[in-house]
């Protein structure tokens, strides 16, 4: 075959994994909606407990917005595999020829397309709840639309390997939390930078430059983990 | 062609099955037969590229492979239909028509359903129609006749015999309950590493 052709067959092979993933996800809503109700309930809930200060909001508010998403990424990530592992459809990727890796990129797309890209839809309600202040909105919403795709490629290895225990979700989240760290650091402080009408557009490098990062190593990494698990 | 020298697979250092040699040429049916526990699905899925050979080779001529096995790799979420046509896109071969293998494997009425609705036998049928849709040149099949009905025998058996005259080869591993009898079919004895 001819490179021409070889590319052809991946970028078909790719976008009929992904339609169908976005297929499944329909199908599975309520699976689709219970990190977005998560996310939504984490963060309306610290008003109520540390009460209404605007002040006071408006500090932890880009701390508050991330950790719950950190959070609801992590309770998503799970569905990544799974299901693929579990009724043998991983076996049939396999089979098919076509390398891992590109079927792990089309799995954590479709992942970011129905877990990542809700909560940064959903950022500018969760900033008027936490009363963050107007002129870091955009930020805020730039630092999750770079930093979640991070989370679904980071996530991705975590799940690789432990795909394959009975109870990996748990070990999953110790796994891939320490991971997070970095991300979380560099976000909030970007917002809160805005927040203060410092310069912020060198932590917005530093998210783009592990969006790089993650998305030239993640896939590898996971395919990688992925056939670890299968044998 | 398919050839398999010295094929040694370990799990915890310990041999599975006795070293495995075979040589399968188009239009040929190879029997994996043995007793339970013996590796007979290890070895379907060392052959199938699952599981890497600790030692061996195997050199695969064939175009093309599918493998249909314990887990069928069937989405319960989406009917019958389009879970074969997802292979299909995915494979690439946007020409095969998915209606006319439905009707081949007996699955027309249920062809809208979602899969979670099917019985056992009818998920198995669905897996069998990946084969079809694949036009793969080498099937690898574990334990096929598994939950099927009499008619549902006859069916693989139909289509097996279907592949193998149009040049296609098969490896088939059965606990023995059910055997295709063709003159191009050959037994594989496959004896548990414990027994050496």
């Amino acid at each position: 075959m001819s490179a021409e052709a070889v590319s052809g067959s991946l970028s078909k092979a790719f976008f009929a994994l992904l339609r169908r993933d976005l297929l499944l996800a329909f199908r599975r809503r309520t699976e689709l909606l219970f990190p977005v109700i998560f996310l939504l309930v984490v963060v309306s809930l610290f008003p109520l407990g540390i009460g209404p200060g605007p002040q006071l909001l408006a500090r932890i508010a880009p701390g508050v917005i991330w950790i719950a998403a950190l959070l609801a990424t992590v309770i998503s990530l799970d569905a990544l595999f799974r299901s693929d592992f579990e009724d043998g459809t991983l076996e049939q990727y396999v089979i098919s020829g076509h390398p891992l890796t590109l079927i792990a990129l089309a799995k954590i797309v479709s992942h970011w397309l129905v877990a990542g890209l809700p909560i940064v839809l959903l950022s500018p309600l969760l900033a008027l709840w936490m009363n963050l202040p107007y002129e870091s909105l955009g930020v805020m919403i730039l630092t999750l639309a770079l930093g979640t795709p991070i989370l679904s490629l980071i996530g991705s290895i975590g799940v690789g390997l432990t795909i394959s225990l009975k109870r990996g979700g748990q070990l999953l989240s110790l796994l891939v939390f320490p991971l997070y760290v970095p991300i979380l650091i560099i976000a909030t402080a970007a917002v809160m930078a805005a927040s203060d009408g410092l310069p912020y557009t060198q932590f917005l490098g530093l998210l783009i430059a592990g969006l790089i990062t993650s998305v030239t190593l993640a896939p590898f990494a996971a395919a990688a983990a992925l056939k670890i698990s299968l044998s | 062609m398919l050839v398999a020298s010295q094929i040694v697979f370990e799990r915890y250092f310990e041999p599975v099955f006795l070293p495995v040699d075979f040589q399968l040429n188009s239009g040929e049916l190879l029997l994996v037969t043995g007793a339970n526990g013996c590796g007979k699905t290890t070895l379907i899925r060392v052959l199938a590229g699952v599981l890497h050979p600790t030692s061996g080779t195997i050199e695969n001529q064939f175009e093309g492979m599918a493998y249909v096995g314990h887990y069928l790799g069937i989405k319960d979420d989406l009917s019958v239909l389009e879970n074969l046509r997802f292979i299909r896109d995915f494979l690439g071969l946007s020409s095969r028509s998915c209606k006319d293998v439905v009707e081949q494997v007996g699955l027309t009425r249920v062809a809208e359903q979602q899969a979670r609705t099917l019985s056992a036998g009818q998920r198995k049928r669905c897996a069998l129609a990946r084969l079809l849709v694949s036009e793969s040149r080498l099937w690898l099949l574990d334990e096929p006749y598994s939950n099927l009905d009499i008619e549902g025998v006859e069916l693989v058996d139909a289509i097996l015999h279907g592949h193998l005259v149009s040049g296609g080869a098969c490896v088939l591993a059965t606990h023995g309950a059910h055997r295709p009898d063709w003159e191009n079919t050959r037994d594989f004895h496959l004896v548990s590493g414990a027994a050496a």
